[in-house]
């Protein structure tokens, strides 16, 4: 139950600080950071988040669904557009793929980093 | 009986009710198109539309998942903290290729969609379709972006990149299992982080460290680019 304080606790003042700069970040973002500061600064302990954190984490996919369903009011606007939105997108997401993959990999060959497989 | 099907607590139970049944089948057949969360979507506007029950009733009846949704975006902070060793590993190579995918992932999209001449509700819908749904939400709201369309298109680029992701990855030349997870998470999120954890435990864990950053990033830069750029 602490851990549902922290979250929420991390939540309001996130909220506040939204507000503070005029919703340029959204509340649960700046919570988000605020939290991670918190476990970090042991302020907040990780065991009483971890519960909470797993089964929002690992039902995330549900909360989302509502948002989903109302293409059932917004699906004229994308079917006028399908063909921009799926071109777009499935090219975009190559590109985020190959450009992130490659500059994680560059980076670490150019420091000399360690990145033999430890499993 | 029509009151009964058309109660808030009956379209809520409901929602539930058909992710889990789905959740139950996807695990049993293992097809990315029998997703629990497309098997809802697609039953739920069948529902409604067949008991002709308004959208707005409906997001009344399940708004505790819309609330838990945003909980979940702060949780990812947890997510944050339990890989914090692995960042502070890898600290450069994740904070420049964050910041690097994060730029390239909102032009891409954006530019492209304009080539094709689309509305800038659209473009707003679709700039942050990288990062996980509640996050990416976030964003296009204030921007003015349909979040319905968002969280579709966010939703099939996660499908998309779980599916082909790492034949990509791999024939585009990223083999450290470190890249190659991260990259996951960075394009696809959740989704991709699901996946990522499949291949491997370092997959797994840059994946879920690359789609809290993303997150974060994305949410910071958009506004910005959204701005100057686009």
């Amino acid at each position: 139950m602490i851990g549902v304080v922290w979250i929420l606790l991390c939540w309001l003042i996130g909220q506040g600080v939204s507000h503070l700069v005029d919703g340029y970040v959204s509340g649960n973002i700046v919570g988000m950071v605020l939290l991670f500061l918190l476990l970090l600064l042991r302020v907040a302990k990780a065991e009483d988040v971890r519960p909470v954190a797993k089964f929002l984490l690992g039902t995330m996919a549900l909360f989302f669904v509502p948002y989903g369903v109302g293409l059932i009011e917004s699906y004229r606007v994308i079917l006028d557009n399908l063909w921009a939105i799926v071109v777009a997108a499935v090219l975009s997401t190559v590109v985020v793929l190959l450009v992130t993959g490659h500059t994680f990999q560059w980076i670490n060959r150019l420091f000399g980093h360690k990145t033999a497989k430890k499993r | 009986m029509a009151a009964i099907y058309t109660s808030d607590l009956f379209l809520l139970t409901l929602t539930c009710l058909l992710f889990v049944v789905g959740g139950a089948l996807y695990r049993r057949v293992r097809l990315a198109l029998l997703h629990p969360v497309l098997l809802t979507f697609v039953a739920m506007i069948v529902f409604l539309k067949w008991a002709e029950i308004p959208y707005a009733q409906y997001k009344e009846a399940t708004s505790i998942l819309e609330f838990l949704l945003g909980m979940s975006v702060v949780s990812l902070g947890y997510l944050l903290y339990e890989q914090v060793e692995r960042l502070k590993k890898n600290l450069l190579p994740i904070l420049v290729s964050t910041l690097v995918g994060c730029v390239a992932g909102v032009l891409s999209v954006v530019y492209i969609a304009k080539c094709f001449g689309v509305d800038r509700v659209i473009l707003h819908s679709i700039a942050p379709k990288s990062v996980t749904v509640p996050i990416a939400v976030a964003i296009a709201e204030p921007l003015g972006g349909l979040v319905s369309l968002t969280s579709v298109v966010v939703f099939c680029v996660g499908i998309f990149g779980s599916l082909f992701g790492v034949t990509i990855l791999r024939r585009g030349g990223v083999h450290t299992p470190e890249a190659l997870g991260f990259a996951l998470g960075a394009a696809s999120h959740g989704i991709g982080t699901a996946r990522a954890i499949e291949v491997g435990a370092v997959e797994g864990a840059l994946s879920g460290l690359a789609m809290a950053l993303m997150g974060v990033a994305t949410a910071l830069l958009t506004p910005l680019l959204e701005h100057y750029l686009y």
